[in-house]
């Protein structure tokens, strides 16, 4: 289905671009190229995540798949509350999920805000966990582009290996996509060695037809990571989304050769769910992902589900709340 | 035409977190009378619908154990009043199951309501009882208070389906525990109607789940679950119990052995407070008052 605004006219004087490096040359070749994309089949799509969503995992692939989903996620802790003790304990949790059980993965990054990246970093020292950051006035993004590049430095500066931005979802939306591409090549140059998660916050694109057209702009600007949302709205991470994202970057390295990651976020929050998804990154873009380096879950409570499910492989019995860290 | 009417056959279906699902598994077992006359499939559950049942009777447990001690009482009292509006209901299944006659089984029902009501009188008495103000030599208040366990399994009695049912369930709930009840495995229809009852009294979803099947199977995975904190085992031949409790000594559940007492026959006498301090933990707190300190201060 084809969302084209009524209001929308076609600029005048547009070349239909030729290759993929030629779209972001002007505001008109990159609207042509991204409204010129396949339009998505909501039903299908939806129909195709559930699918996927009814395979049954059990026991040594099961516990694979806890290992590997405990190791892909972002720890995240993302309040106005959180002070230096719980970045710290937040960071202790990382680097050893279960202290009663060593085998258990460390988990990929810890995600806070970018004052708390210092303490971030010094907790995780040496373990080999990463430390992402938000930045760009997230999770609104509404901030000159000035303000967000500062707050980008200032995050990489104190040392974060990750930058987890936000889009201009009000630019986006009004048809602006240009400003959305060139803020995202611009917020790329400034976190310099640090990898780029774009996110898109989902929920507020309306249409599944602009969460593809937001992916290609994220991928072509240089995104490290496309991200579904910021975790603080109604509707984040769901199947359906992360699904066509996740066949964005399928399409995307079939016709560039550059890998893209995948990072849906917020409101997953069972074992059950992360299972579903990693399904769906097997199945849509293929094993090259299954990969901390190439997907991540934004996500807090679901590492302690996954420790239950973890705990209940190992010895047999249900495990319980009690015996995991209250966050 | 006067074609005969088709009876209704009623679903029995388990009581979960306040809504009536099905098995997981999907299995149901045939439910006879003891002539062996067919009554009505019961859903056979499954360890994933025990897990289940922990998971809704864990978070109903704040709210029910947070609840004011009257509050829970008129409740309780709210489930005895629909329990006498569905009598006629519930001394068929029981004169069913037990093999009764239909005056023996209404005395049943008639006991296993007033034990509810009993049993609601209970609710803001119990502290009184159990708890208390302690008179010690200092100058402090020490206060002894009643708090509940936590998440109770409750392996229901096997020959008593109803009243031997009311008599472990109430006590569990009145102390503000929740519970998971394992019915009996071969009269399982009362504890299932008893859940619809409790559906439409007021008591909040998940402080009672009811599920069927075989005690062996359900019961086991409940006394090994490191999430449920005390087992009564009411309802457990003696290798079963001996079974679970070996199990439920890992996360050192309060564990209600099978008693002598537990036969059918003692279900019609009164019951005590045994029951209803067992999943009871009391909670000393020693709070200074007076002078303290050469400055003669009260803090």
């Amino acid at each position: 289905m084809r969302t084209t605004p009524s209001t929308e006219t076609d600029e005048a004087g547009g070349a239909t671009p030729r290759t993929l490096a030629d779209v972001p040359t002007s505001a008109s070749t990159l609207r042509r190229f991204l409204h010129g994309l396949p339009g998505v089949d909501a039903v299908g799509l939806e129909a195709r995540a559930a699918s996927l969503g009814t395979r049954s995992i059990k026991t040594t692939a099961k516990a694979y798949a806890i290992d590997l989903a405990i190791s892909m996620i972002d720890l995240t802790t993302l309040e106005g509350a959180d002070t230096a003790g719980k970045v710290r304990a937040l960071g202790a949790k990382a680097v050893h999920p279960d202290p009663t059980d060593r085998s258990t993965p460390r988990t990929a990054a810890v995600c806070v805000y970018p004052d708390m990246v210092a303490t971030a970093k010094e907790a995780v020292a040496g373990s080999g966990v990463k430390v992402a950051s938000v930045a760009t006035a997230f999770p609104a993004g509404r901030a000159a582009l000035g303000v967000k590049l500062a707050d980008v430095r200032d995050a990489v500066a104190a040392g974060a290996d990750e930058i987890d931005m936000v889009i201009d979802r009000g630019a986006f939306l009004a048809g602006d996509y240009m400003k959305v591409y060139e803020e995202i090549v611009a917020v790329k140059e400034a976190s310099g060695p640090a990898r780029l998660k774009v996110i898109f916050e989902t929920g507020e694109l309306s249409t599944y037809d602009n969460i593809r057209r937001a992916s290609w702009i994220g991928m072509l600007a240089g995104a490290d990571f496309i991200k579904t949302s910021t975790g603080k709205v109604g509707v984040n991470a769901t199947p359906a989304n992360t699904l066509l994202m996740l066949e964005a970057v399928r399409d995307f390295r079939a016709q560039t050769g550059v890998q893209v990651g995948v990072k849906p976020a917020g409101g997953i929050r069972t074992a059950k769910d992360a299972l579903k998804f990693l399904v769906l990154v097997n199945e849509t873009a293929g094993a090259d992902w299954l990969d901390n380096h190439w997907f991540r879950f934004g996500a807090s409570s679901l590492l302690n589900d996954l420790l239950m499910q973890r705990q209940k492989l190992a010895t047999g019995r249900y495990s319980g709340p009690d015996y995991v860290t209250v966050d | 035409m006067s074609d005969a009417r088709l009876s209704v056959l009623k679903t029995y279906k388990l009581y979960v977190g306040g809504k009536f699902p099905r098995s997981e598994s999907g299995r149901v077992y045939e439910v006879t009378d003891l002539k062996g006359k067919w009554l009505a499939n019961a859903p056979l559950s499954s360890r994933k619908d025990a897990r289940d049942a922990v998971v809704a009777a864990r978070k109903a447990f704040g709210g029910w154990a947070g609840a004011t001690a009257y509050n829970r009482g008129q409740v309780l009292y709210r489930v005895a009043e629909m329990l006498e509006g569905r009598r006629e209901q519930f001394v068929r299944e029981v004169a069913d199951a037990e093999g009764l006659s239909k005056s023996k089984a209404a005395a049943v029902v008639d006991a296993a309501v007033d034990r509810w009501v009993w049993y609601a009188g209970w609710t803001d008495k119990i502290a009184q009882v159990v708890g208390g103000a302690n008179p010690v030599a200092g100058p402090f208040f020490n206060l002894s208070t009643p708090e509940p366990t936590g998440v109770v399994a409750v392996v229901a009695p096997r020959e008593s389906s109803f009243l031997g049912l009311v008599s472990v369930v109430a006590p569990v709930i009145a102390a503000g525990n929740t519970a998971v009840v394992i019915a009996s495995e071969k009269a399982p229809l009362p504890a299932l109607s008893l859940g619809e009852v409790l559906a439409t009294s007021d008591l909040p979803g998940g402080v009672v789940n009811v599920l069927s099947g075989r005690a062996a199977e359900l019961a086991l995975p409940l006394a090994a679950h490191q999430d449920v904190n005390g087992i009564d085992l009411a309802g457990a031949d003696a290798d079963l119990a001996k079974e679970l409790e070996v199990a439920a000594a890992d996360n050192l559940k309060r564990v209600l052995r099978p008693q002598a007492v537990d036969s059918d026959a003692d279900f019609t006498a009164a019951p005590g407070t045994r029951r209803l301090t067992f999943f009871l933990e009391t909670k000393t707190v020693w709070h200074p008052t007076g002078s303290l300190g050469a400055s003669g201060s009260a803090y």
